[in-house]
């Protein structure tokens, strides 16, 4: 009980200084929320309006209806046509296009005898994934056209089709992917921030010190100083989850009780490697690059842009020690996928794991390195 | 008057290049936080997918599901798990065991031999929007290949009106390596041009040796030159290691000409530099400089720059604030350089940007530093 | 060019801070003498630093002109940098970079030609005691070393115009008589003219002139003796057999015509509110052997005469609820054969000394010494290598935490929170000490009334004044009154005015049984205490009481010997020794 009341005053303070400071303040609240609003909207890999030139050299009908096809896509937009060869590569090297499509002379001529007229893509690799997503849909659209070539010709096309369904994000939309990322992603930030830069503040002001003489034992040190990190992670992954539903109407499929435990979890694991890396830091400059230096690889080697299948063995043995790795996968799967606690298990206590013996080390460091 | 200036100014690089060398922390973001970078990026992050579990369900085994199934097996990119009802496949999906189904009825063989409509039910998780599309192109390209396939072992061939023959240019093998790899380049000059000098002038400041430095005679551009120039070629060696490493290591092409990667390289690491003086003199103290240098550099450097994601598909108006981000500029110049080699044009205008940038920062430290403590 | 070194007139400058306006400095006149060597002398908040700030040209003053030898300073601060020397309070040595890089980095700066530099550094270096350290990184040396080493660097090229910014703050007595021998030599040798802030007021009387100042204003400017002249005929120096010097100073700041105690040596040197001798009977009826002797005024007193403002002294004094009756033959601290090392390095070395109840003992000795070191090891802060501690019997960084509760720690930096205001801090505390309720309320009270700080209560701690600050890290240390305290540097760079404040509350302390180990590097306050050590380089060099220390430093030269003569003849004795070992 007096244990409780020892904490109790920690957490408060630990509040009060966290709060009282306008800097603090804004990096807690302020730069979360821009970032929500940038990122969401600019995190994305589906493409819009790609810019086409058009090498026609056919001008039959049957080249313009595949050409207003292509231009009626809202993922492509037709810039500018032409008529020599020589004019291919400037536009390409100059980025001004990303695709040239090259219809040749005889594709109407190859078209209405029967025969396969080839249509020529030329593209611009550099990035090689807008290049391989723009490839993607030109091949949707002229799938679409050949079949609706034969049946004008009164011809069937093949027997066997594809009936293709996506599962829990049914437009394939890339910021539905992204943004519980966000989520996790934001939390994380600011969460290991608070905490990373809690104990080594106040080695650097000397008041660490002043705290190891109190009656208060390093365990309740510990856990007073994790009590802010919960909470105001607590209170951000609920503002942006918030915000992720209602403005950028993200579904909320799944049971929010997973979600919060999942979340809970995350913080605790957070939490735990914040404590632990201020424990290690003499300065808060240590403290700040200990802190950055987690959390680039932590987010790259989560899966949050990148699909951890594609990495090699080695680095996916690795990512098991990376909690944001579970948690997306829980965010993720509670709001798109609709999962509930039974599914969800194996992500929980690979948490839960990091986050009890995180914090264990953190509470060892404390008491022995006390100076 | 000039010999004096010049020992002043020798003698503030002399210092700062000592304190490099003596701090780890400067050394290990400009030569280890690289390499940590190019390795995860290079090796660790991929958008290529291979071996995709799917799973195939046929209800009714065959010899026409059996040669559609092979051709899945055969496949580079597919892992295929066999089931013979679409309620186990449903779970294992539902499970994230597996990322799309292939399924083939019960009467896929007999409305074929009929010649009636035998659609195939593809079902993929959706939930990685990226990869799913992609899932969904292999998909698509292994199922043409089998019908052409099918339809000649069975003595006529697949009417294909209009085929189509891709050429991608600069990278035939659409490697995402091949354009992570140099725009990273840009990330690790970032850091260093930003964040560390930030931090290092904030320090400064905190310390109180700035008060001392300014009592002297020393000149406000000799002090700033002074920060700048040991800054400079710390950058500039990270970006000749960066280099380096892309090349030599991760087989990245370097088609442009090694002069104009050097000049642009320089241009971009003064504009990070001036940044990152900005935001020391605007903070005074190192856990503020760190914060801004952060949200203000290297996030946008990573999202809003064209690094990941395009900025063409943005919409307009975070566009117009990837205008204000220099690390867009130079990604452009990077992927440009290395992939597609001296092209004038995009060099030149992006380079043109950054100068605009580099006067503008340069006007706004110039201003904002004075000798005095207010 | 010749003439005065600054003059500055009708200078005014103010400062925003949270909102607020604070007048800095408020139209001061005034004109330094050429070769002589001026003290600013003043209590925290005076304006100290801001005038120095403005003759160097770092800020701009909102009125007024100034003349930096002949160079307007507001139009053409370049050139007045160019031939000043200015070091700052917290001087600007790169940690980093070594003594030899240290001094090539601001010759570098100051246009010292290449071929001047080797003798140069070579008299610098000789002067400043450091020759044998030029390779040693300025971080790794001690705070007197680094002082020493910053104004080395200020006088890399002779300047006309040496401004020292409380250049003594924090230094050990030895090292302080070294920069006062280096500051008269350019004064005598190269003809430098020096402005000098300083907090300690004997320092004033080594100044040619002293400039009085007082929240922003100018008192007065003179030389030492000229200021002390209103007060002569007011200074007593009293003592009286049987009883302690401690009651004796605390009965006599009560008396009536009294307007300073302090105590002195084994006697209590008083300041009357007017000149006439006082009748011992009056002063104290109760009292039968006093003595009054009358004594030369110093600067000091003149000070105290003119700040101090006559306040009711029992208010101040500390009333504790708890009265800590107990044997006091108790062992209340025992330290034996304590040692502490780093790496290669004996911060302490075999060191024994114990402390029993109701004490104030002193732990005396320059920086470096170990004092801080073995304080932490006292307070659990750090482990022992080897030897014996115990705390009120126990070990405190083995104890349980609930043993902690009986002790009090004031750590030499402030460090209280200071973003959380002066009431949250003290809730904190008193908080993580067990208090709630009406008992945590009524602590709280006390508080802040003993402590003056009600006016503060809501201010954010980090923006209290030093000498406020002081005082808020103390209360915050009694919170739970503590047994046993211990007070690491407690009066470091507070202001005369406040450390006779916080004497008194530590004296009314012991009175009341309270244990109080202190560490200090003011000689003079090392009367203060029953019992003491005087450490260094990490050994006990004596242990006993102050009278005893002082007798045992008699010499026929110095029949009466300070404190600090008896500290210097130590460790003295101690450099002789090692060198004919």
């Amino acid at each position: 009980m007096t244990c409780f009341r020892y904490i109790l005053a920690l957490a408060i303070k630990e509040f009060l200084a966290l709060l009282r400071d306008k800097r603090s303040r804004m990096v807690i609240i302020g730069p979360p929320i821009a970032q929500l609003l940038i990122f969401g909207f600019a995190a994305t890999y589906d493409l819009n309006n790609v810019p086409v030139a058009i090498f026609d050299e056919d001008r039959g009908v049957a080249a313009r209806e595949l050409v207003s096809r292509i231009d009626g896509s809202p993922n492509f937009q037709v810039i500018t046509t032409i008529s020599h060869d020589s004019e291919v590569a400037p536009l390409i090297d100059n980025k001004e296009v990303l695709l040239v499509l090259h219809i040749g002379q005889n594709f109407s001529a190859d078209l209405m005898q029967g025969r396969t007229a080839p249509l020529q893509a030329i593209l611009d690799g550099r990035n090689s994934n807008t290049a391989m997503i723009a490839m993607n849909y030109l091949r949707t659209i002229l799938l679409d056209y050949n079949l609706s070539w034969l049946e004008s010709q009164g011809r069937s096309g093949p027997l066997v089709s594809l009936q293709t369904r996506a599962w829990y994000n049914e437009n394939l939309q890339s910021r539905w992917f992204i943004i519980p990322g966000i989520v996790g992603l934001l939390t994380l930030v600011v969460t290991l921030l608070v905490t990373a830069l809690s104990v080594a503040r106040e080695r650097e002001a000397g008041t660490f010190d002043q705290l190891l003489v109190t009656p208060l034992r390093p365990t309740e040190i510990l856990i007073g100083k994790a009590i802010p990190g919960i909470v105001i992670g607590l209170l951000q992954a609920t503002l942006i989850i918030v915000l992720m539903v209602l403005f950028f109407e993200i579904p909320l499929r799944g049971s929010v009780g997973a979600l919060y435990l999942g979340i809970v979890l995350f913080l605790l694991s957070a939490v735990g490697i914040g404590l632990m890396i201020s424990a290690i830091a003499a300065t808060q400059q240590q403290a700040v690059l200990g802190a950055f230096l987690f959390l680039v690889p932590s987010v790259i080697l989560s899966g949050f842009s990148t699909p951890i299948a594609n990495m090699p063995q080695l680095v996916q043995w690795l990512t098991y020690l990376n909690p944001l790795r579970y948690f997306l996968v829980v965010v993720r799967g509670v709001t798109l996928e609709g999962d509930s606690y039974a599914l969800l298990l194996n992500q929980y206590w690979p948490m839960a794991i990091i986050g009890v013996a995180s914090l264990a080390f953190a509470g060892w460091l404390f008491r022995n390195r006390m100076y | 008057m000039r010999r004096s200036s010049r020992m002043r100014l020798l003698g503030m690089i002399r210092k700062e290049s000592l304190q490099i060398l003596r701090d780890p922390s400067s050394i290990s973001i400009a030569f280890v936080l690289p390499v940590v970078l190019l390795f995860l990026f290079g090796y660790g992050v991929s958008l290529d997918a291979k071996l995709i579990p799917v799973g195939i369900v046929i209800e009714q085994p065959d010899s026409a599901t059996q040669s559609l199934a092979g051709a899945f097996e055969r496949s580079e990119f597919f892992r295929p798990y066999h089931f013979d009802s679409i309620q186990s496949a449903q779970q294992m999906l539902n499970e994230r065991r597996i990322d799309g189904i292939l399924w083939m009825r019960s009467n896929f063989s007999s409305n074929l031999l009929a010649g009636q409509e035998a659609p195939i039910g593809v079902i993929i998780n959706g939930v990685d929007s990226n990869q799913a599309n992609i899932t969904q192109g292999y998909i698509q390209g292994t199922w043409l290949a089998w019908l052409s396939r099918y339809a000649e072992s069975r003595g006529h061939s697949l009417p294909v009106p209009v085929s189509l023959e891709q050429r991608v240019w600069f990278n035939a093998a659409l490697s995402s390596r091949l354009f992570l790899v140099p725009g990273l380049i840009a990330i690790i000059m970032t850091m260093i041009g930003s964040l560390l000098t930030a931090l290092v002038v904030a320090r400064e400041w905190e310390r109180g040796t700035m008060e001392a430095l300014m009592v002297t005679p020393l000149r406000i551009g000799e002090l700033l030159a002074g920060k700048l120039i040991p800054y400079f070629a710390l950058g500039m060696a990270g970006m000749l290691f960066s280099v380096a490493l892309a090349v030599w290591q991760f087989d990245v092409p370097l088609r442009g000409s090694l002069w104009l990667l050097m000049a642009s390289s320089a241009l971009f690491m003064l504009v990070a530099l001036a940044i990152g003086m900005l935001i020391s003199i605007v903070s005074k103290n190192q856990f503020v400089a760190g914060q801004l240098a952060i949200i203000v550099t290297f996030l946008p450097a990573f999202i809003l720059s064209g690094f990941l994601f395009d900025i063409n598909s943005m919409p307009e108006w975070v566009q117009l604030i990837t205008h204000l981000v220099p690390a867009r500029y130079f990604v452009a110049i990077l992927q440009t350089l290395f992939l597609a080699g001296d092209v004038w044009p995009v060099v030149l205008s992006n380079m043109g940007a950054l100068l605009l940038m580099l006067l503008f920062f340069f006007t706004l430290v110039w201003r904002k530093s004075h000798k005095h403590l207010e | 060019m010749s003439g005065n070194p600054t003059t500055l007139s009708a200078v005014s400058k103010t400062f925003r801070s949270a909102g607020r306006k604070i007048t800095a400095l408020d139209s001061i006149d005034l004109t330094l003498q050429p070769g002589r060597v001026t003290g600013l002398i003043g209590p925290d908040g005076a304006g100290k630093t801001t005038l120095m700030r403005l003759v160097a040209g770092l800020l701009l003053p909102d009125k007024g002109a100034i003349q930096v030898l002949g160079i307007d300073a507001l139009t053409r601060p370049l050139e007045v940098q160019s031939s000043i020397g200015y070091m700052p309070q917290r001087f600007g040595l790169y940690e980093d970079l070594s003594v030899q890089e240290n001094l090539e980095l601001y010759a570098d700066l100051q246009g010292v030609p290449v071929a001047q530099r080797a003798t140069r550094f070579q008299e610098l270096m000789q002067m400043t005691g450091l020759s044998p350290f030029t390779q040693r990184l300025a971080g790794q040396l001690s705070g007197g070393m680094k002082q020493k080493l910053g104004l080395a660097c200020t006088l890399v090229r002779s300047p006309r115009l040496l401004l020292l910014d409380e250049p003594t703050v924090g230094v050990d007595p030895l090292s302080r008589r070294e920069l006062w021998q280096i500051v008269y030599h350019q004064v005598q040798e190269v003809g430098m003219s020096v402005l000098l802030s300083t907090a300690y007021l004997d320092e004033a009387e080594r100044c040619d002139e002293v400039i009085l100042m007082h929240q922003g204003k100018l008192l007065g400017q003179g030389t030492p003796a000229e200021f002390s002249r209103p007060v002569s005929g007011r200074i007593f120096q009293a003592s009286a057999a049987g009883c302690s010097h401690r009651r004796l100073q605390e009965q006599l700041s009560r008396a009536p015509g009294v307007l300073d105690a302090l105590i002195e040596g084994e006697a209590v040197r008083l300041v009357m509110e007017s000149p006439s001798k006082p009748e011992p009977e009056a002063l104290l009826p109760e009292q039968q052997n006093l003595q009054l002797t009358a004594v030369e005024p110093r600067f000091e007193d003149a000070f105290i005469a003119r700040l101090k403002r006559r306040r009711d002294l029992g208010g101040m004094a500390l009333s504790l609820q708890k009265k800590v009756t107990a044997n006091t033959d108790d062992e209340v601290i025992r330290v034996h054969k304590l040692q502490r090392r780093f790496g290669d390095f004996i911060a302490v070395n075999n060191i024994s000394f114990s402390v029993r109840r109701g004490e104030i003992f002193g732990l005396l000795g320059a920086n470096g010494a170990g004092k801080s070191t073995t304080f932490r090891m006292l307070c659990g802060l750090l482990p022992a290598s080897s030897g014996e501690l115990a705390v009120a019997g126990h070990d405190l960084r083995q104890a349980a935490a609930s043993a902690r509760g009986r002790i009090g720690y004031m750590a030499q930096k402030f460090s209280l929170y200071t973003s959380l205001s002066v009431i949250q801090n003290l809730r904190f505390f008193s908080g993580v000490y067990g208090l709630r309720g009406k008992q945590q309320k009524a602590r709280l009270e006390w508080a802040l009334t003993t402590f003056e700080l009600e006016p503060f209560r809501d201010a954010n701690a980090g923006d209290l004044p030093l000498g406020y600050k002081q005082r808020l890290s103390f209360a915050a240390a009694l919170m739970h009154e503590p047994e046993i305290l211990f007070l690491d540097e407690p009066t470091s760079g507070v202001d005369p005015l406040a450390r006779r404040e916080f004497w008194a509350r530590t004296n009314a302390l012991a009175e009341a049984g309270v244990t109080v180990l202190v560490t200090t590097h003011f000689m003079e306050e090392a009367n203060y205490c029953d019992r003491l050590v005087i450490m260094a380089e990490g050994e006990v060099l004596t242990e006993g009481t102050p009278l005893a220390m002082k007798t045992s430093a008699r010499t026929p030269e110095n029949p009466d010997p300070t404190m600090e003569d008896a500290f210097i003849q130590l460790i003295e004795q101690r450099q002789a020794q090692q060198a004919t070992a």
